[in-house]
């Protein structure tokens, strides 16, 4: 995504260009978005060049802090590797004993074994020298089954040694592997509260899910699947083509020659299949934002008639996301064929020429049967690795996508030594502040005003005239581009966010509630409060009235769409919530828009209470709740125009008097 | 459910997946002919000393080679064709099924967890859908291609096979047991996840205005914990897997070696025959490891299939119509005959016994105290909610006996929460219409006093907006959702309290601008402001779901005691100036 990828490069440059970043990055987004309408299927974005080699490394990087573990895991899979290694070769032994049993019982009884390979010579059965040379053989005898006992006993130990390390490994690798993913989730949180508004402005909400849940989630899945079987593989490798080495050089020599083949393919097969990968779970987070947007606007999506227009664009991302994954598939899914390909080469190899010098006399049969029992060993963990190579690819395309959002601008840093304030007045001033989105379309132009400590502020004028802006840019949400803004005295750009918010109550146009019980949301405003103070707050902004005829009172768990709850209840819970908080610097913005006129009557009184020892900016519509403001600041177009109290503004008949006069325009008299 | 999800949805690629097992079986047999040439190449080549046979036997095992990646490779292609079809098809079908939920089946699932068996769900079944088309078709083949083989090579120790093969499969079956409820805890922990991050984002402004992003990480480390504990212990489980296959296996090749020496012993066996049983052994204990490999999967797939299959067996309880009924007019007339509406478990309705009727040409307002019911009455038309009793009527039909579509298509509603989509300003005023012409959209947006702060935007029509339209303050918000309803034309206009962030002048001019535009039409406002309704034609007051008064502004002032009240709330404060 357009956002993230400049957020690569931009990161760690000084914090006033980040917040800058992201605002351009959000015009891109949004222009990104601007070709047509929202289901008509969005632009396919630039094909993003994957780098599966860093996204990797830094994956592997983030197992970091469990070393030892990781350490431990490794030394636990070379003793299991090698056990499972030396495990054939022990076997192979069993067959050599079977095999001089054999022959042994093809010689007549009572010669010694020097004058049985005498007469084979004789009779010019190559073979049988062959075992007689390498192997001990008593003539005339069969099977010795006490050694061959041994033996196998012997070999039933060492894989039962091998199956307890096995586990061990994968017992202490699953662990690794899910604090792994567990502090990768907690970055990926810790982020979202570092992130500006506006990069949120810029996303689709299920974009930004799909990254912390779906491709998490792969990650995951893919470490657990991979990185067992991975070090298993490259190890046994190793230890086999030990083994090899040790039984036949020449053998072994084959078998190596396999290496760098499979190697070579594996790139170049992995290489074409990334891209697709990339683009897999980048049409999945696409797909999920869509889904996200329209079960969210589920009303809408069926009110309007737009099942079949919904449906239609979810056909083009799912089948975007379709050929994706089956290009991603197909191309990885080439890598194995290939390895059994190269296999199955190497296997008919050693059979022939292990076939020939075992005819020739060089090499026992029963180093043969261990050597293909190994070459099969040696190929089948090549095939393994080659066969996690989609599940790997697939996860690191997953992860680069976490990473990508880990690195996205974040908002300027706390200053490292905040400014505090010496008394906790209230006062906030405004001082030719300007603000904008776009450089051609400033939102707020050379502002200055001044609330003093106490001073109720309303601001009025039309939709649209940046109302919302001010009390954004007061709380910090958006960065300014030119003036300051003081509290107390002190700028707050030198302030900590926690520091300016925690002396503001905020209630705002839309509200917001989380899924639990009304009770918790109102505690959410202040969490050391006690169960007193949450009820007396509920009383205070007339929540206890409605909240008594629920049937679990405030124990009522507000649902996902709230629906239990009216839109008025619910503004009545956000007000109560901020009544809690006990803010110095109050911002009501529009907080009784769907409340009805008879509650907000009552409200005004309890809001009044709470005006009265601190500093509030209301913004309202209904001219009658402001109309005892210290101080009415009319806006337009991002600038004050108008300022003076309500007697003084309608004396001047200018914009507040005709706002107030149109509030009677259909108004009963 | 696992099962069924599957036979129904991978019907379709009955032809491709046909395909992936013909390729797998001649790719599984060709690799299982191969040892069998090399026992050849040991018992007649190298015992003979033959040369000549050694070699040319080679030659064939390389063609045989030849052979098994071809069909590997077509395998693979089919394999991964049917897949990814599937995982389509069903997230298609998942998506259309949560179409025709309404609002109680949408709170029932929560977004949230709808989003996951959307997307993730359906990944974990269509990746076992992948790992079967490559791997599990292939395993069974493997396994009795090597138990024939195995057996024409030495009967006698084929009892082995028969020990080994049901330890290894009861033995991961007890393990596969245990991990199932755990994946269960999984997929719903996935879900808790993605809702605490929906809600962190949606109110990402609360949270930081009141400074709660210790608390929220505090939520989500909960939530984190909670799922990397789950799936902790189904990793433990997982890990037992491998291990107890590879013992088995291997423990079964001693087997083998051992009593095959017996039969060697006895000479009922070439030593020849015991190297390819031994091979074909491990040819079986093989495939019956890949099969684990999957077996791996099974657990969480069909946990998924199972929340998937949940969706999909769910009715919308707002159902179409068997046979819709056709109305005789247009009109548009509305009609509230009894209606009373609760939610389900609630003790006491939400709307009880509402009769009314909004005209065509009339504008009916809608007007009582937060908590009343107007919302509900509203979303009552459009059967977001169906009436639990009395019915609501549209031209003299019940709404739930007309098309759904047809229903629709007659109402343009401006929902209280007015959600833009995010794209273009042009694209959400089409939304209900999508053939509208420019001009039309222009015209909406007059009539809704938006055309100014559209024109003012840098791209006008084509600005894009963010989801949910926090681009754009309230006002703004609000009267686009106006224009979008107006550019759909239909009979019946639902505003439901769609004025409030306006301000007066705005509002005033809005609705003097509406009336020409909405003058054949039924019009039903739900409003706080007494001055948005005063000179509506029909005023019904809500208190606590019952209609305590119906009629004109002047009337009602003096006949309803709670429409009095509430405009004295209004006059009080604004009147006192005046």
């Amino acid at each position: 995504m357009s956002t993230s990828t400049r957020g690569r490069g931009q990161a760690g440059k000084a914090p006033r260009q980040d917040a800058d970043t992201a605002r351009a990055a959000r015009g891109m987004a949004a222009q990104r978005r601007g070709g047509g309408p929202p289901w008509a299927g969005v632009g396919q974005p630039a094909e993003k060049p994957s780098d599966f080699g860093p996204s990797a490394r830094r994956l592997i990087g983030r197992l970091r802090p469990e070393r030892a573990g990781v350490l431990t895991v490794l030394v636990l899979c070379v003793v299991s590797v090698a056990l499972n290694v030396i495990g054939p070769r022990v076997l192979g032994h069993a067959t050599d004993v079977i095999f001089a049993g054999v022959i042994g019982r093809q010689l007549p009884s009572g010669i010694t074994e020097a004058e049985a390979a005498d007469q084979a010579r004789a009779a010019g059965n190559d073979t049988v020298l062959g075992v007689l040379e390498s192997q001990d053989v008593v003539p005339g005898a069969g099977i010795d089954s006490r050694a061959l006992g041994l033996v196998l006993l012997g070999v039933i130990a060492i894989y039962l040694c091998a199956a307890v390390f096995g586990y061990g490994q994968g017992h202490l690798l699953n662990g690794i592997v899910q604090r792994t993913v567990y502090r990768l989730r907690e970055d990926a949180e810790a982020k979202l509260n570092r992130l500006p508004l506006a990069y949120f402005d810029g996303q689709q909400r299920g974009e930004v899910l799909s990254r912390v849940t779906n491709d998490i989630d792969n990650v995951s899945t893919s470490l657990q699947q991979t990185l067992s079987q991975l070090l298993t593989s490259l190890l046994t490798v190793v230890g086999v083509l030990v083994m090899m080495v040790l039984i036949s050089p020449l053998l072994a020599l084959i078998a190596l020659v396999t290496v760098p083949v499979s190697l070579l393919l594996t790139r170049a097969i992995a290489k074409r299949s990334q891209p697709y990968f990339v683009a897999q779970w980048r049409h999945t987070g696409a797909l999920n934002g869509l889904i996200e947007e329209s079960f969210t606007g589920h009303e809408l999506v069926r009110v309007f008639g737009r099942r079949r227009e919904a449906g239609e664009e979810f056909r083009t991302k799912n089948d975007e996301l379709m050929s994706a994954g089956f290009g991603a598939q197909f191309v990885s899914g080439l890598i194995m064929p290939s390895m059994m390909f190269i296999g199955n080469l190497n296997y008919v190899a050693i059979a022939v020429v292990g076939g020939l010098r075992v005819a020739s006399g060089s090499m026992s049969l029963g180093e043969v049967q261990a050597f293909i029992q190994y070459s099969r060993q040696f190929t089948q963990p090549l095939t393994q690795a080659a066969s996690m190579a989609n599940v790997l690819q697939s996860g690191v395309a997953s992860a680069e996508r976490v990473f990508e959002l880990l690195d996205a601008p974040e908002q300027s840093p706390d200053p490292a030594v905040p400014a505090v304030r010496a008394e906790r007045r209230g006062r906030v001033e405004f001082d030719h502040v300007a603000f904008f989105y776009r450089p051609d379309a400033p939102l707020i132009r050379d502002l200055s005003l001044v609330a003093e400590p106490g001073q109720t502020v309303a601001i009025v004028g039309p939709t649209g005239a940046g109302k919302t802006t001010l009390v954004n840019l007061v709380m910090r949400f958006y960065e300014i581009d030119a003036g300051r803004i003081t509290l107390d005295g002190v700028d707050i750009a030198t302030m900590s966010r926690a520091d300016l918010r925690s002396g503001v109550g905020m209630v705002l146009q839309d509200t917001w509630l989380f899924g639990g019980t009304i009770f918790d949301n109102i505690a959410y405003g202040n969490p050391g409060a006690s169960r007193e103070q949450v009820l007396e707050a509920a009383r205070a902004t007339y929540v206890d009235r409605f909240v008594h005829s629920l049937p679990d009172g405030y124990d009522t768990v507000i649902d996902e769409e709230a629906s239990n709850i009216s839109a008025g209840e619910k503004q009545l819970i956000t007000i109560a919530r901020a009544f809690l908080s006990d803010p110095s610097l109050l911002i009501l913005d529009e907080a009784t828009s769907s409340v009805d006129t008879r509650t907000e009557l009552l409200l005004q009184h309890a809001m009044a209470a709470l005006r009265s020892d601190r500093t509030s900016f209301v913004i309202a519509h209904r001219l009658s709740t402001i109309r005892d403001a210290d101080l009415i600041l009319v806006m337009q177009d991002g600038a004050i125009v108008e300022q003076g109290t309500h007697e003084d503004l309608l004396a001047v008949r200018g914009a507040y008097w005709r706002l107030y006069n149109a509030q009677f325009a259909g108004a009963p008299t | 459910m696992l099962l069924r999800l599957l036979r129904t949805h991978l019907g379709a690629y009955r032809g491709p997946l046909l395909a992936v097992g013909g390729l797998q079986l001649v790719s599984t047999i060709a690799s299982l002919y191969l040892p069998r040439l090399n026992a050849d190449i040991i018992d007649n080549g190298i015992a003979r000393g033959d040369t000549g046979y050694i070699v040319s036997t080679g030659g064939w095992m390389l063609t045989v080679t030849l052979l098994q990646i071809v069909c590997s490779v077509g395998a693979v292609w089919f394999g991964a064709r049917t897949a990814m079809g599937f995982g389509r098809d069903l997230r298609a079908a998942v998506f259309h099924r949560v179409g025709t939920f309404s609002a109680r089946e949408m709170n029932r699932f929560g977004a949230p967890s709808l989003i996951t068996r959307n997307t993730n769900d359906v990944q974990q079944v269509q990746m076992l859908v992948l790992l079967s088309c490559t791997m599990l078709v292939a395993a069974p083949i493997m396994c009795i291609g090597g138990v024939v083989m195995a057996l024409n090579e030495d009967i006698g120790l084929s009892w082995l096979m028969v020990v080994s093969v049901p330890v290894l499969v009861i033995s991961i079956g007890l393990v596969i047991r245990r991990m199932v409820p755990l994946f269960w805890l999984v997929q719903t922990r996935i879900d808790v996840v993605n809702r605490v991050l929906r809600e962190q984002i949606t109110g990402i402004r609360v949270v930081r205005a009141f400074v709660r992003e210790p608390q929220e990480v505090a939520r989500f480390a909960r939530a984190n914990a909670d799922i990397t504990d789950v799936a902790t212990a189904a990793g433990r489980l997982q890990a037992l897997i491998f291990p107890i296959v590879m013992l088995v296996l291997n423990v079964s090749s001693v087997g083998v070696l051992w009593f095959g020496a017996g039969r060697i012993d006895a000479g009922q066996m070439q030593i020849g025959a015991l190297t390819a049983f031994l091979a074909y052994l491990l040819q079986i204990l093989m495939a019956v490891m890949m099969a684990t490999f999957m077996a791996i999967m099974i657990p969480r797939a069909s946990v998924c299939a199972d929340r998937i299959g949940e969706v999909l067996d769910t009715v919308g309880s707002v159902e179409p119509p068997a046979a819709p009924v056709a109305p005789l007019r247009s009109d548009g007339e509305l009609v509230f005959d009894a209606v009373t509406f609760s939610y389900p478990g609630a003790v006491a309705p939400v709307l009880s016994e509402i009769s009314f009727t909004a005209s065509p040409g009339q504008t009916t307002a809608v007007i009582g105290s937060t908590g009343a019911g107007k919302t509900t009455l509203l979303s009552l038309v459009p059967r977001l909610f169906d009436a639990t009793g009395g019915a609501v009527l549209l031209d003299g039909v019940d709404v739930r006996q007309l098309d759904q579509e047809v229903l629709w298509s007659r109402i343009g509603l401006v929902p209280q929460r007015p959600y833009l989509f995010s794209g273009t300003v042009a694209g959400n005023l089409r939304y209900g219409r999508p053939d509208a012409s420019d001009d039309e959209l222009w015209a909406a947006l007059e009539v809704a006093q938006a055309a100014d702060f559209v024109r003012a935007m840098p791209e006008g029509l084509r600005t894009a907006v963010a989801q949910g339209g926090t681009s754009v303050s309230g006002g703004q918000r609000q009267r686009l959702a106006i224009a979008r309803a107006l550019v759909r034309r239909p009979e019946v206009y639902l505003f439901d309290d769609s004025f409030s962030a306006l301000d007066l002048t705005t509002d005033a001019r809005l609705r003097a601008a509406l009336a020409p535009v909405t003058a054949q039409a039924t019009v039903v406002i739900v409003a706080q402001r007494v001055s948005t309704i005063a000179d509506a034609d029909q005023i019904i007051v809500l208190d606590d779901g019952v209609v305590v008064g119906t009629g004109r502004h002047e009337e009602l002032l003096t006949s309803c005691a709670a429409y009095g009240e509430i405009v004295a709330s209004q006059l009080s404060a604004e009147g006192a100036v005046a």
